[in-house]
């Protein structure tokens, strides 16, 4: 199971959360800045997995990371995922976002977090994983922009009559 | 120009999106709170609009907030609200809110069931996947026990999108819900085998982590899984399963076994990291299962460990990390094949991450031993030195103490050592863990004897040094270590060499500065050494020194006595008033030392820390029972008057035996708190009362010196542990040439060749010998303590509630709430096209009676839900009622179809799949022919077809009563049958136990006949599906044909691969040459005309099965595809690519797909007069009617709905949904068919292979 995706940049700014465990909103604040602490500390050529979260998780748990340019991805996961697996499922995540947002930086992700959670939505689910496969979730994520742009064209022309 | 206008109308509606919002925060860096605030004012306003499209916009911009930590649990209902929008785009939006931030003590989530429950049968399937993705967050148990039902419909979607999210929400469901896991399960399973590879994924995901807390119940499914394994191709569900598998095999050796071949393979094979090192977790976890005494299994053993040290050794970090982690399951069976990886682990101390570290020291703990302990230790005594930031130096630390305390004390030569390691590590700074070494220094002082006069004088220096420890503020943490010295000290004063000294340590001024508990244990303590140090000066001629001492008591005491804790305090005043009595003795010269001795006489022995609750409770005893009744609440109230004037106090006149619960407690002090409050005389607590102790003189006088001390301490006089190691290597050394002496002795006397050779080769284990003779004392448990492991059981899990048996047959009051306005999913049966609502008037009313029975509890139940669970319900109430007086009537019965179709389902499964799993693990070593491969896969399979069969079969027991009914109309036969058919059931045990190994064959004839009546019968030949497709002479091939359940146009064709040859089989690829009709199924991207790799290598002598699907357009005529399959031969020194030919063979039989049917339904079916008619003879066919029978619903997927005699009619359906019926009649050797469907074409073909099956025997 997943219990936590985080994603923030390298000032510990958060840039999407998603915990699939209810927290309120302090721990959840409390729990990325934590996260943060820990990851941002280790060097860039060390294991990207990391243990001993104390807000998030305990023994069972483990943070498992990645990061790119600016940002942080972490998977807060126990001890039913597969390590590389996830850090498999990142990479796919990334990948997605690069489709869909066309060459993803950050920004993108500032302004589109609903977006984002949309194709997470797609990749995982309740803190399972939902599918693997890029194409897969990209027709997903593209079928429902569909709709939503013919009901956007739709609501222009009521406002229009 | 017209668009300018829309946009900015649109402009004006939004005031602000979420771009701008997040433009805007970020343009406020200085004042982001206070902008956030008036944006909060701005959205708070546009909720109060009614324009849809605003509200979502802000409940847009809430969700942002949301995740910057703003709490916006004030707009649940507005979230609700957009949730319930007609537009996707809205609906998505209010979802996703929903989703972030409503958890279960949200109030408004129960307004939203209708809601979800519309969406989840909304026509568009992404209205669904929203609903389903949202619900997946939030689900509450109330949401689950009304939703479970309409998601188990889901499960059986058309659309894969949404069964492999129904699929797996069901888990969150189950969490929710535990009561729906057994009903679900049926379908869930039937999920395993879904021709869509996510949907399949999603169940294997479900079933894997039910499985992963409650194994037990899912060891019936291995058959399964294994299957799955060695077909799948995704090597994310391979990671899942052969997780799964790792959680099984403890609790079944024989698995293990089975599983350890087909893993090996995957080893060599996978290029892929993750799926190479899932597998070698597992082969670890199958080798700890089995007893280590296997020696074949030493070259897997050797495998894993090889490859894991390929894991370390790589450059990745990754990779290094996850094979220490592997090596650590290894170390606990497996000692000794990871020991001589010492050097490798050892390295990894240094390695510059953290996680690395952690790891390398979690298997040093497995790898220390006599011989090597005090080696290591001192290795990581150096990294402690080293190591910079707290947490991983604590790591450190508690990983020393683990390793030395672990089983025991076991590696311990010399407790001397350990004692200084210990007191070493006083000396770190701010480390957290002063209780943990303070508690290690109290276990060894307690248990082991022999060391106390080393432990006593240790302490002793730290009490003397016990500025040191408390100087520093950051080193608070350490002054825990104090408890232990004195408390050490003054219990075993006797061995102290200065006890006077010692007692004027303790009663130190800054003393006063220690945390509170400590304080206690020095005052009680100082008295036991006062004890010690009157007893040895009485002994003197000279007295003044003994009242000398008391004198000291009495000036030091009171600086305790006036503690504000009261602990402390009590403790100080009572034994300062004590000494002053002493002290008046002594000045009448009365010798009295023996008597205060006698004060603290006694051992105490240490007691396990479990042993209180090990206790057993006597029997008779009732723990939980009233010792009084309980008060009664008017009772309080009369007293509460009579409280004011006798100025009450709760007392406790008698100990309570009883554990009153929390609540009962609270209820209590609540009361309490109130009487006191209400009590003039009672006086209240307030901080004043500790004023009248502060303000005494001296306490404020007493110089507090800060002393700051940034270098590494050094305690003078304590001995470093170093030179123990030098200490023991000399006497080890010492010892080890005495011996030699000794054996060399030995020898000559004996001169025989058979006494033990370690002279030269390193020492072993045994020889080492404990510096002392040190005999440590084991725990205490009470004499009859209960075996009990279930000690470290959360009770709060919430899977402990899933702890569910799923074998057992369903019960009737099992099945899920169903809201009886919407009809369950009726199951794919005749029954239901057309029939349904004849059938189901047909059936009996008694039923119907049960049926509102059980709704009755639904109701009950539902009444004691709260009481805005029972506004909403009133809201909904007329409606439901006027859908429930239209169509209850006819539907409640087609309800109750499903329902008891499930119950059906496990009596025929539970036996026939223990003891599939029995006979399928008991053929352990993997099958060196096909024969026995055969029976192998063929009774792996029967596990799931004999469920996916009755899971959908409304057959067997529950149909009996209305079979005799039926049959009560031709009344003359009636009670002999029932007879008979009580003969029937015990032959059919009978059968069973006989016929174990040809389930498949058994299982069909037998349930299909169990509809009709039956004489006594012999019991049926074997029987297998899997006919030959081709061969040479490296490999041979078998396949059988089944058709797919869900979906029309689908077979699966599952080839068994033999390798006949001694060599390695690899590389195989799996073609056909596609025909407009017939398709196989290749993976997306691929041409076609590409072959599919068979996703495995296949070893001398062994055998594995691949399924392939195909696409076919009709069905009604058999078909021929001409295939290839390729491979590799590889032997030691070359390898040959070889082909195998073969033409795949469709029949028409192949496309049928064996379901039952209700004798009255197929009379229907006959009587609509849409069906062809047509008919065959068949001659000199010589054998037993009911082989007949089985052999045809065996051979061509029929069951047979009813049998009079040498009569029989029978049923099958095809993937199209084509009915095919057939009257098999018998006289002599001459069987006639008369045959309809509704397909002549598919009928003469079906009959032709009929004709042929029969004309082969």
């Amino acid at each position: 199971m997943i219990k936590a995706i985080l994603i923030f940049n390298n000032h510990g700014k958060p840039r999407l959360s998603k915990f699939y465990e209810h927290y309120n909103e302090d721990t959840e604040q409390q729990i990325i800045r934590e996260t943060f602490h820990l990851v941002s500390k280790r060097d860039e050529n060390v294991c990207n997995f990391l243990e001993g979260g104390m807000l998030i998780g305990g023994s069972d748990y483990k943070l498992i990371y990645r990061h790119y340019a600016t940002l942080y991805f972490v998977f807060c996961v126990d001890s039913s995922e597969s390590e590389l697996g996830i850090l498999d499922l990142i990479q796919v995540f990334v990948e997605t976002l690069d489709k869909c947002f066309e060459n993803v930086c950050e920004l993108d992700l500032i302004f589109h977090v609903d977006k984002v959670h949309n194709i997470l939505a797609e990749m995982v689910m309740g803190g399972m994983v939902l599918e693997t496969n890029m194409n897969e979730i990209i027709t997903q994520v593209d079928a429902q922009n569909k709709m939503e742009k013919s009901e956007v064209s739709l609501t222009l022309f009521d406002i229009y009559s | 120009m017209a668009l300018k206008i829309v946009k900015g109308s649109i402009d004006r509606m939004f005031d602000k999106n979420l771009q701008d919002l997040v433009r805007g925060i970020r343009n406020h860096k200085e004042d982001e709170a206070k902008y956030i605030s008036t944006c909060i004012d701005e959205i708070k306003q546009e909720l109060k609009q009614d324009n849809i499209a605003v509200k979502a916009n802000a409940v847009c911009k809430l969700t942002y907030l949301q995740m910057l930590g703003y709490d916006v649990s004030w707009a649940a209902f507005n979230i609700v609200e957009v949730m319930s929008s007609s537009k996707f785009t809205y609906k998505r939006i209010g979802y996703l809110a929903a989703s972030q931030c409503f958890h279960e003590s949200t109030d408004v989530i129960m307004l939203t069931t209708n809601q979800i429950r519309k969406d989840l049968s909304s026509p568009n399937q992404y209205d669904t996947g929203v609903a389903l993705t949202g619900l997946s967050c939030f689900v509450t148990p109330d949401l689950a026990r009304d939703l479970a039902n309409d998601i188990m419909t889901l499960m059986s979607h058309t659309k894969p999108y949404i069964r492999k999210k129904a699929v797996l929400i069901m888990y969150k469901v189950f969490l929710k819900y535990p009561e729906s896991l057994r009903p679900a399960f049926p379908r869930l399973k039937e999920k395993l085998e879904d021709p869509d590879p996510g949907v399949q994924s999603a169940a294997v995901n479900v079933i894997c982590e039910l499985a992963r807390r409650n194994p037990k119940n899912y060891l019936s499914l291995a058959p399964l899984f294994f299957k799955l394994m060695t077909s799948s191709t995704n090597n994310w569900v391979l990671i899942k399963i052969i997780k799964l598998f790792g959680a099984l095999t403890p609790l079944e050796p024989r698995l293990g076994k089975k599983l350890i071949e087909p893993l090996t393979n995957l080893i060599h094979s996978t290029s892929a990291m993750s799926l190479l090192y899932e597998c070698v977790n597992t082969v670890i976890a199958v080798l700890i299962s089995l007893s280590s005494g296997m020696p074949n299994h030493s070259a897997s053993i050797q495998l894993c460990v090889q490859k894991l040290r390929i894991l370390i050794e790589d450059s990745d970090q990754n990779l290094k990390y996850l094979g220490l982690l592997a090596m650590s399951k290894i170390l606990k069976t497996h000692p000794k094949s990871v020991q001589s990886h010492k050097d490798l682990i050892l390295q990894c101390l240094d390695d510059k991450d953290e996680s690395i570290r952690l790891r390398a020291l979690d298997l040093l703990y497995g790898m220390v031993s006599k011989k090597n302990l005090m080696e290591i230790v001192k290795k990581l005594m150096l990294h402690v030195d080293k190591a910079e930031g707290t947490t991983y130096r604590d790591e450190l630390l508690t990983k020393i103490i683990d390793i030395c305390s672990q089983s025991n004390y076991q590696y311990i030569t010399n407790f001397e050592w350990y004692i200084s390691i210990l007191v070493e590590l006083t000396r770190l700074e701010g480390t957290r863990h002063g209780h943990l070494i303070a508690s290690q220094m109290l276990d060894v002082a307690i248990r082991v004897k022999a060391i106390r006069v080393f432990a006593v004088a240790q302490m002793a220096t730290l009490l003397d040094n016990a500025h040191l420890l408390t100087g520093n503020v950051q080193r608070k943490g350490i002054c825990e270590v104090l408890y232990a010295a004195a408390w050490i000290c003054g219990e075993f004063s006797e061995h102290l060499d200065n006890p006077t000294q010692t007692l004027e340590a303790m009663l130190r001024p800054k003393v006063a500065t220690l945390p509170g508990h400590i304080q206690a244990v020095y005052v009680q303590n100082a008295a036991k050494l006062f004890a010690t140090v009157l007893k040895s000066q009485e002994g003197n001629t000279d007295s003044t020194a003994a009242q000398e001492t008391s004198q000291l008591m009495i000036d030091r005491l009171p600086l305790f006595v006036q503690s504000a804790n009261l602990e402390v305090q009590e403790r100080a005043s009572c034994i300062l008033q004590l000494v002053k009595y002493i002290q008046k003795l002594q000045q009448k010269d009365v010798e009295i030392a023996e008597e205060v001795i006698a004060l603290f006489a006694g051992e105490l022995n240490p007691v396990a820390p479990k042993a209180q609750k090990k206790v057993p409770v006597p029997e008779g005893l009732d723990l939980d029972a009233w010792i009084n009744e309980p008060p009664s609440e008017s009772e309080s109230e009369d007293e509460q008057p009579r409280a004011i004037f006798a100025k009450e106090e709760p007392k406790h006149s008698r100990p309570r035996h009883t554990e009153v619960d929390e609540k009962e407690l609270a209820k209590r002090r609540e009361a309490r708190k109130q009487e006191q409050a209400n009590n003039p005389f009672y006086i209240k607590s307030s901080p004043s009362s500790q004023k009248v102790y502060q303000e005494a003189p001296g306490v404020e006088h007493i110089p507090v010196v800060q002393i700051d001390l940034s270098v590494p301490l050094k305690v003078p006089g304590l001995p470093m542990s170093d030179q123990y190691v030098k200490l023991e290597e000399e006497r080890r050394q010492k010892d080890r040439a005495d011996k030699k002496k000794k054996e060399k002795k030995k020898r000559k006397e004996k001169r025989s060749g058979r006494g033990k050779r370690h002279d030269s080769g390193p020492e072993s284990e045994e020889d080492i010998t404990p510096a002392h003779m040190v005999d440590i004392v084991t725990e205490e448990m009470p004499e009859n303590a209960l075996p009990s492991d279930d000690d470290d059981k959360d009770p709060n899990d919430p899977h402990k509630a899933l702890d569910i048996d799923l074998d057992k047959p369903l019960a009737d009051s099992e099945k899920l709430p169903v809201r009886s306005h919407r009809a369950a999913e009726v199951l794919k049966s005749p029954a239901q096209d057309g029939d349904a609502e004849s059938a189901a008037s047909q059936e009996p009313k008694k039923k119907s009676s049960k049926e509102k029975r059980e709704k009755k509890k639904d109701k009950d139940r539902d009444r004691k839900k709260s009481k805005e669970d029972k506004k909403k319900k009133k809201k909904h109430k007329h409606e439901e009622k006027g859908e429930d007086l239209l169509g209850g009537q006819a539907e409640e019965p087609v309800v109750q179809s499903e329902a008891t179709s499930e119950v059906a389902a496990p009596p025929t499964s539970t036996t026939a799949e223990v003891s599939d799993l029995d006979f399928w693990l008991s053929n352990a070593p993997v099958p060196s022919n096909t024969q026995e491969a055969a029976t192998v896969v063929a009774a792996a399979e029967a596990a799931p077809t004999s469920e996916v069969a009755s899971g959908t079969a409304p057959d067997s027991e529950p149909d009996e009563p209305k079979d005799t009914e039926t049959e009560e109309t031709k009344s003359s036969k009636h009670k002999k049958k029932k007879q008979k058919k009580e003969k029937e059931e015990k032959e059919k045990k009978k059968k069973k136990k006989h016929h174990h190994h040809h389930h498949h064959s058994d299982g069909g004839g037998e349930e299909s006949v169990q509809n009709g009546t039956v004489e006594e019968e012999e019991p049926l030949p074997p029987m297998s599906n899997y006919c030959l497709l081709a061969e040479n002479s490296y490999i041979k091939m078998v396949n059988d044909i089944q058709g797919n359940l869900q979906d029309g146009s689908q077979v699966v064709v599952s080839v068994i691969f033999e390798n006949k040859c001694d060599s390695f089989l690899k590389s195989m690829e799996f073609n056909v040459l596609d025909s407009l009709n017939s398709k196989l199924q290749r993976p997306e991207g691929s041409g076609p005309h590409d072959g599919l790799t068979v996703p495995f290598q296949l070893p001398p002598g062994v055998s594995n099965e691949a399924r392939f699907v195909f696409t076919m357009q009709s069905i009604i005529t058999p078909q021929k595809l001409k295939g290839t399959l390729t491979f590799i031969v590889k032997n030691e020194d070359s390898s040959t690519h070889e082909k195998l030919d073969f033409k795949l063979h469709f029949t028409c039989t192949s496309y049928l797909i064996s379901t039952p049917c209700y004798s009255d339904a197929f009379a229907k079916l006959l009587e609509s007069g849409d069906l062809k008619c047509s008919s065959v003879k068949l001659e000199g066919v010589v054998m037993p009617f009911h082989h007949l029978l089985a052999r045809i619903c065996f051979r061509h997927h029929f069951s047979v709905v009813e049998r009079i005699d040498s009569c029989a009619s029978m049923y099958s359906r095809s993937i199209q949904d084509h009915h095919v019926c057939l009257l098999v009649k018998t006289s002599g050797q001459t069987v006639s068919i008369d045959a309809k469907c509704d397909e002549p074409t598919l009928l003469g073909n079906v009959l032709d292979e009929i004709k042929q099956t029969f004309s082969q025997c």
